[in-house]
């Protein structure tokens, strides 16, 4: 099917794991809403990246399939979120996600 | 033709619906004239009817009404009483009676109750009164009879207690005075349900004749008819005698009971012959010429009078004596008749005013005076005469109860005829008349003069409604005259309620005199009633009453024992009462027609409006000449009624008999007018009588009414009050109230306040609160996490996920 890739699967693997971890930080420890965001997006990718690798590795066309379908969520996400960042912005003047905790219990 | 007799019922049914839906939004003038058209309608159909009983030869019909096609039907019990309407020469007579009548008092209402605030429901209760007479009339069963029977009694109540809400107490004493006849009427009324449950036992059957049967044989046999209709029927009618006994063919819910249908005469006795043949026992069904009596049918077939007689004829053709069961025991039958004929006897003396139950009828007096005329003098009274002698045959054959039911009404028309005479109200001196009167009718029940009783019913009922709509024209005269005297000018023209804002009471006759010349046409048509009630020659009072008299005489001269009995005793006792009622009609047209006017009100009474007086008018027309229609050697009116009654019987005139009863009818009225006339009938506000020592204790025995009501209150009431207060105070509070409940409530207190704190405030609520708190306690606790930080949540998602993914590694770790 597809021809053998010249870079090891665990390099992808690798390289998907420390995206993830970046993204995942990013979530975690920036308070400025748009940077969360696409921290978000970065985790994404690496799941993307690794989906991507195995399917190679594996070929198996279903995890490229999926990527597609990561992707639309992703981009369908990207418009919401967005949509909600400016609509916070334009009530609160912030997107400083420290300053949003109105539903605390 | 006669199927149209339910429409007497329906139109005035329809005219009361009208008045009591649409009342309050009529004016004056609609509601009553709804009402009197309504009554109007349904004395055209009474005449239709008599019309057609004049063409048809006086065959009765039964009807089965379209809208009640069974009416109670009971398979399993063979209990089945149809509604069926009755038109025959009886039940027309009291149809024309109470219509005619009816119609005149609903014109004169119109002018009475002018202005009442009630006016409207005035005539919706008239109108439903009517219907509810003619159901008793027209009815074909004794139960239909009784729910009649019980309908006027409603409509009596209600009409009595009118004017329930007036000041200062006189709306509670019509209330009292209603209740008063309801209570008396429902004794009676008790007497008349024990009298049906007899009948329906011994015969199987409440109808007074079904349909087919032949009512009065000697005037059914070709001999009667005469060729002319003896032998007509036609082919049609033939046919419908296929059908079952209550609806002969579907479609049409009526059934000819004889040669009623005789349009296209068919002449030829060959034919009716055939027919006899041909049809059997079907046509048997049917009454038919061909049968000139009832020996065809078998009991079933017939009604519980056809079987009666039956019964009776063949006891004395064998000789032996038939018996009744009653469970275990047996009665003779004649014994069983004595028993129902006592039961309607007491019937009958509810509804009609006799001892020992009349004491309701002069406090019904309380009601609007036309209510007064037509349900307590024309109509309503006469229902237990008119029962009795559709129940003829029962009593002619029970000896002992037709004795007992002559001497209750000769006593009663004596008795009340001695109260009359010491009456101060107007209204109350024809209350009693009519009770004696009544009394007049019984005793004719009672010497078998079913004819005679009749026709003084038919005579009463207008020179009576005469008489009191006259004393209703004279109290609104006063009344007026009253009103005009002390507020000049503006009082003319006033209602009813504000009738008596003083003491002045326009009823008592003592505040009256001098009538004649303010009130003219009052004056004349109540003279005419005064002499027909009197039985002066030539006026309606006089035939009928002389009758009554005559068959009583003769019944004491042809027959012995009991009968003879009544009969003597009849005649001496209704002669003295005649003597009274001409006494107090004529003290009671001296104290209120002539000498001086005794009060200011009297002065100025003016005469009332048209609408009274032509009622009067009419009414007075026909007290003078209604004696025609009976006279002796014509007898029409025997004739006529023996058509529907077997044992009527037309009654000889004996000319020196007349004479003596005119003899003491002039006699009272000449005494009256030496001791009351030329203004001597008062003496310092008593009356004559009363001021005489000699006669003061006559008088005031009469005045306190024979002390009636105070025996029937010491007797009866008060101790059934004692008894009562007793029971309240003892039995209900003291002991039930007090210890009875007491006790259990005391019991439950402690029980209660026992089981309060441990199992209560211990068990129950330390379970419920203990669950609230404890959901108050996790909540605290879980909502520390929520802190609304999105990061916070970001952390605890991914510690999960990592938790997640470390339990999904650990067997990897474990291999």
């Amino acid at each position: 099917m597809l021809p053998p890739s010249p870079v090891e699967v665990e390099a992808f693997v690798i390289l998907s794991f420390v995206l993830f971890v970046i993204g995942t930080l990013g979530v975690i420890l920036r308070k400025n809403a748009i940077l969360v965001f696409m921290s978000v997006e970065l985790m994404l990718n690496a799941g993307n990246l690794a989906l991507v690798a195995f399917a190679r590795q594996w070929s198996n066309i279903d995890g490229q399939l999926f990527v597609f379908f990561v992707m639309t969520v992703a981009a369908a996400e990207v418009a919401v979120g967005l949509a909600l960042i400016v609509a916070i912005f334009r009530t609160k003047h912030s997107i400083n996600i420290d300053e949003l905790h109105q539903l605390e219990g | 033709m006669a199927q149209i007799v339910p429409l007497i019922i329906l139109i005035p049914a329809l005219g009361a619906f009208i008045n009591i839906f649409w009342g309050s939004r009529l004016k004056e003038d609609q509601s009553a004239l709804v009402g009197i058209f309504a009554s109007s309608g349904a004395f055209i159909i009474a005449l239709l009817l008599y019309f057609n009983l004049l063409s048809t030869n006086y065959q009765e019909a039964i009807i089965n009404p379209f809208f009640f096609d069974s009416w109670i039907r009971v398979g399993a019990e063979n209990l089945e009483i149809p509604w069926q309407m009755r038109v025959d020469t009886l039940s027309v007579t009291m149809m024309l009676v109470i219509t005619g009548v009816g119609t005149l008092i609903h014109v004169y209402a119109r002018g009475y109750m002018h202005g009442d605030p009630l006016f409207s429901r005035f005539f919706a209760y008239l109108n439903m009164f009517l219907a509810f007479m003619l159901v008793l009339v027209t009815g074909n069963n004794l139960l239909m009879l009784f729910v009649g029977w019980e309908g006027v009694g409603l409509m009596s109540y209600l009409l009595i207690g009118f004017w329930f809400s007036k000041p200062k107490g006189e709306g509670y004493q019509n209330a009292n005075a209603a209740r008063k006849a309801f209570i008396a009427n429902r004794v009676g009324d008790f007497g008349l349900l024990m009298a049906m449950f007899l009948s329906f036992w011994t015969f199987g059957t409440l109808d007074f004749f079904k349909p087919g049967e032949v009512i009065n044989p000697n005037y059914q046999t070709g001999a009667a008819f005469g060729g002319a209709y003896g032998d007509s029927y036609d082919d049609h009618g033939a046919e419908d005698d296929h059908g079952d006994e209550h609806s002969a063919i579907p479609g049409t819910n009526f059934v000819l009971t004889s040669n009623l249908a005789v349009e296209e005469p068919v002449p030829g006795e060959g034919g009716e012959e055939a027919h006899g043949e041909e049809h059997g026992t079907d046509a048997a069904i049917a009454a038919n010429p061909a049968f000139p009596d009832n020996s065809h049918l078998t009991m079933e077939q017939m009604g519980m009078f056809g079987q009666a007689e039956r019964i009776i004829a063949e006891q004395e053709a064998s000789g032996e004596v038939r018996m009744v069961q009653f469970g275990p025991f047996e009665m003779r039958f004649g014994v069983v008749i004595t028993i129902i004929t006592l039961f309607m006897l007491l019937g009958a003396s509810g509804k009609s005013a006799q001892i020992p139950l009349f004491v309701w009828l002069p406090d019904a007096m309380a009601g609007p005076t036309p209510v007064s005329a037509l349900i307590h003098a024309a109509t309503m009274v006469t229902a237990g005469v008119y029962m009795m002698v559709r129940s003829n045959t029962f009593f002619h054959y029970a000896e002992l109860t037709s004795f007992i039911v002559a001497i209750i009404g000769m006593t009663t028309a004596l008795m009340a005829g001695f109260i009359a005479m010491g009456q101060w109200d107007i209204k109350r001196v024809l209350a009693y008349s009519t009770v004696s009167q009544l009394g007049f009718m019984v005793t004719a029940v009672g010497v078998h003069a079913y004819v005679p009783a009749m026709f003084h019913l038919v005579t009463h009922a207008f020179f009576k409604a005469l008489l009191f709509l006259g004393s209703g024209s004279v109290i609104h005269g006063v009344e007026h005259g009253h009103h005009h005297a002390h507020e000049h000018g503006h009082g003319d023209d006033h209602g009813h309620d504000d009738h008596h804002e003083d003491d002045f009471d326009p009823q008592d006759m003592r505040n009256m005199g001098g009538l004649y010349t303010k009130m003219p046409i009052t004056f004349f048509t109540y003279l005419i009633g005064t002499l027909a009630l009197a039985g002066i020659y030539p006026f309606a009072g006089f035939w009928s009453k002389d009758e009554i008299l005559a068959d009583s005489w003769v019944i004491g001269v042809t027959e012995g024992g009991l009968k003879g009995l009544s009969g003597y005793l009849a005649l001496v006792v209704l002669l003295v009462a005649a003597g009274f009622t001409a006494f107090y009609m004529w003290r009671q047209i001296e104290l209120v027609f002539f000498g001086k006017p005794r009060t200011e009100a009297a002065e100025n009474a003016p005469e009332s409006s048209w609408w009274m007086l032509v009622p009067l008018i009419v009414l007075a027309f026909f007290s003078l000449t209604l004696g025609a229609m009976n006279q002796p050697g014509t007898h029409r009116f025997a004739i006529w009624i023996e058509y529907s009654a077997l044992h009527a019987h037309a009654s000889t005139f004996l000319i020196l008999l007349a004479l003596i009863a005119l003899s003491f009818g002039i006699g009272g009225i000449v005494l009256a007018a030496r001791i009351y006339g030329r203004d001597k009938g008062l003496v310092d506000g008593k009356d004559a009588l009363e001021a005489n020592p000699q006669t003061a204790r006559f008088f005031n025995a009469a005045n306190a009414r024979l002390w009636w009501d105070d025996a029937y209150f010491a007797v009866f009431i008060n101790p059934f009050i004692r008894a009562g207060k007793f029971l309240a105070d003892r039995l209900d509070w003291k002991f039930l109230h007090d210890d009875f409940h007491d006790a259990i409530t005391h019991g439950f207190q402690r029980l209660g306040k026992t089981l309060a704190r441990p199992v209560d405030q211990g068990a129950i609520d330390g379970t419920v609160l203990g669950i609230g708190r404890l959901a108050q306690w996790a909540g605290g606790r879980m909502r520390r996490p929520q802190n609304g930080y999105v990061r916070t949540y970001a952390v605890i998602l991914f510690s999960g996920a990592i938790l997640v993914l470390i339990f999904l590694l650990i067997p990897l770790f474990g291999n």
